[in-house]
């Protein structure tokens, strides 16, 4: 079972690298200007706040479980931090403090409400994603400029890495977030935790583990994570507006399945998802070289991908021998009952 | 022992006291809800717009609840929306004058049918390729919307079309047109599912499809019918949004439609298990989110902040429908009430 669920990892990791390479050396033959070291780190500049909404949305994910406030929630967060510079003049890292503190506590929330009284993640995030919302809606409707040096200066400051390639600090953040999350993952107890329980709850309950706590801390991990990616993006926009963010579930989401993490839980990996989100960014600067597609062309492509992707996913289980009948149950349990 | 029909009317009972309290709620704090009156042969009034209103959610709620029964979602029906409406846009054509580019009735039957078959996508991706609902409308969620962007060049259109304006803004005897669509399509997936065998298939296919494929139930075909029913089901509500702005917008037309629909099923007591499921239960959940939407209006709240009360609303059922929640409230009032 470990082997070849190795074997899968490998396999699919190779297949998302493969996709990448593919993807970026089609776009540097075909474009000039196109292939440039520079080029390749906008990737992580540009994508920054998905990248960490979707390294959080790795572990819910891997655990069995999804997330669908983390659009909505960065929303929030960019309203949070615009008004309470703007508005209250609050210490800029004090903000910094208190949206990511807020988005770790409503995830905190979700995932007590999912845990404690066993109701389906699917709809407690979907009223999250209501509430985080309407709760922009209730700081400010109109959209909030940030004139606060101290961000100002996170939006504009670029960092050398050689020569004339740079890095933004939002960049930064994302990777150091992509490390972190990947080192939690791979090598302590709470990240085996996470993959046991999305292998099968049972067993890692039987097993002793504490899968109570474990499952609350993956939702306010989550929550985490797009508090702080609401700060990235107020780095981007340098304002907060009600309609930030908007969707992004599904993009989180789908960078986090064609980077082959599987959706019934269990397996997948932060390095995976690293490719997921380089993909999707891909595609998008493709489009603007490409220049005569409108960028809408982005979500069908992403669409076909996940497609893509499902659809491979369920050619190896059907290889391991799980039976078309057990993937009507949403249970992991049943699926790695067949196994 | 009660009866599964007096069952079923038990389990609607709940919906009806929400959606009563709400009503109730009005009576004493807004005044003139209840006023109707009569317009130009219409009927006007609070009461009317909510009903209208919630049409086309009515009518995603009955292709969901089909959906739900099968223990599967259905996440694209609001992208399917925008598909739908994009294409009639599209056939109807924007011209100032008034005249269709094609027929009216060949743009709504091409609307249709393009929903219909976003529908048999969704059916075959759960039923033959088998993979989980939510991911495999997911596909559709996130690549409809970019169809639906594609086909109006990400313009909004605009309709000039009359007889069109029927679906959405019309009225029959005095009332909108868009309630006997409602009422016709109710009538006839009721009749189908309940005076054929077809609605307990669906419920068996629900509760457990290997039980159901094992006693001859082609649970394949069922799974693929409830999702191109609920496709079509979006086809009928795309037309009746673009009907009543007289324009297709791929961005914003039908934007969260699905979790309100997926709300009102689960309102009207339908449980996202599956299993059993309520149609007029559904219906009368699209009513309380609109009663609630209308309600709020009417207190000068920024609509927008609907959406609070909304997810309170969600996190309040779905603890009702938990049964380790009413086995602590039952724990803790154990001497007041026996439980249940």
């Amino acid at each position: 079972m470990t082997r070849r669920f190795l074997n899968n990892r490998s396999l699919s990791l190779l297949v998302i690298l493969t996709l990448f390479v593919i993807m970026f050396g089609y776009g540097s033959f075909a474009y000039t200007g196109f292939f440039s070291l520079q080029n390749f780190l906008n990737l992580f500049i540009d994508n920054a706040y998905l990248l960490i909404l979707a390294v959080g949305m790795t572990f819910v994910i891997i655990s069995g479980g999804i997330d669908l406030s983390v659009g909505s929630m960065l929303g929030l967060g960019t309203m949070l931090a615009a008004s309470l510079l703007e508005k209250q003049h609050l210490n800029p890292l004090l903000v910094i403090l208190i949206v990511v503190g807020f988005g770790t506590l409503l995830g905190f929330f979700m995932g007590c409400l999912i845990q404690i009284f066993d109701l389906p993640p699917f709809i407690i995030t979907l009223a999250g994603l209501y509430l985080a919302r309407g709760l922009c809606y209730i700081v400010s409707i109109d959209t909030i400029g940030i004139t606060n040096k101290f961000f100002m200066t996170a939006a504009q400051a670029r960092i050398k890495i050689t020569g004339d390639t740079f890095v933004s600090p939002s960049a930064v953040i994302a990777l150091v977030v992509v490390a972190v999350g990947a080192y939690v993952l791979r090598f302590t107890r709470f990240g085996r935790t996470i993959y046991a329980i999305g292998g099968n709850e049972q067993s890692a309950l039987l097993m002793g583990l504490p899968v109570a706590r474990t499952k609350i801390a993956i939702y306010a991990l989550s929550g985490f994570c797009s508090g702080l990616a609401g700060v990235v993006f107020t780095f981007y926009t340098l304002s907060g507006y009600a309609l930030d963010g908007k969707g992004m579930e599904l993009d989180a989401i789908a960078t986090v399945v064609i980077g082959g993490t599987l959706l019934t839980g269990g397996a997948g990996s932060i390095l995976g998802t690293v490719f997921g989100v380089l993909v999707y960014g891909t595609i998008q600067v493709l489009i603007v070289f490409q220049g005569t597609l409108n960028s809408w062309w982005t979500r069908i492509a992403i669409g076909f991908l996940v497609f893509l992707f499902c659809f491979l996913q369920r050619l190896f289980e059907a290889r391991k021998g799980v039976t078309v009948a057990h993937s009507f149950s949403q249970e992991p349990a049943a699926i790695a009952g067949g196994g | 022992m009660p009866s599964a029909r007096s069952l079923s009317r038990s389990r609607l009972i709940w919906p009806l006291i929400a959606l009563g309290c709400l009503l109730l709620f009005n009576v004493f704090f807004t005044p003139n809800f209840f006023h109707i009156e009569v317009k130009e042969g219409h009927l006007y009034g609070n009461l009317i717009d909510i009903i209208k209103n919630a049409a086309p959610i009515m009518l995603l709620a009955i292709g969901l609840t089909l959906v739900i029964a099968t223990k599967g979602i259905d996440i694209s029906v609001g992208s399917v929306v925008a598909i739908s409406a994009g294409t009639v846009a599209i056939l109807l054509g924007g011209d100032l004058g008034g005249v269709p580019r094609f027929p009216v009735a060949l743009a709504l039957i091409g609307a249709v049918l393009a929903s219909t078959a976003a529908g048999v996508w969704n059916g075959i991706l759960v039923s033959r390729i088998g993979l989980q609902p939510i991911i495999a409308t997911l596909i559709l969620f996130v690549a409809g919307r970019g169809i639906a962007m594609v086909l109006t060049n990400a313009m909004v259109i605009w309709i000039y079309v009359k007889p069109f304006a029927i679906f959405g803004q019309g009225y029959w005897l005095g009332l909108p047109f868009s309630i006997y669509m409602v009422a016709g399509l109710l009538l006839l997936t009721w009749l189908v599912t309940r005076r054929t065998a077809i609605g307990l298939f669906i419920e068996s296919v629900g509760i457990n499809p290997t039980a159901a494929r094992f006693s001859g139930i082609s649970a394949k075909n069922i799974l693929l019918g409830v999702y191109v029913f609920s496709g079509f089901c979006a086809g009928l509500s795309g037309l009746v949004v673009c009907s009543t702005v007289m324009s297709a917008d791929g961005n914003n037309a039908g934007n969260l439609y699905e979790l309100d629909a997926i709300l009102a099923v689960v309102l009207g007591g339908t449980s996202l298990n599956g299993g059993k499921f309520y149609l007029l239960g559904s219906m009368i959940g699209a009513l309380i989110i609109q009663t609630l939407t209308t309600t709020i209006y009417a207190f000068n709240v920024a609509p927008e902040i609907s959406q609070v009360v909304k997810a309170f609303v969600v996190y309040g059922v779905s603890l009702l429908q938990s049964e380790r929640f009413r086995r602590r409230i039952a724990g803790m009032f154990v001497r007041e009430r026996a439980p249940a």
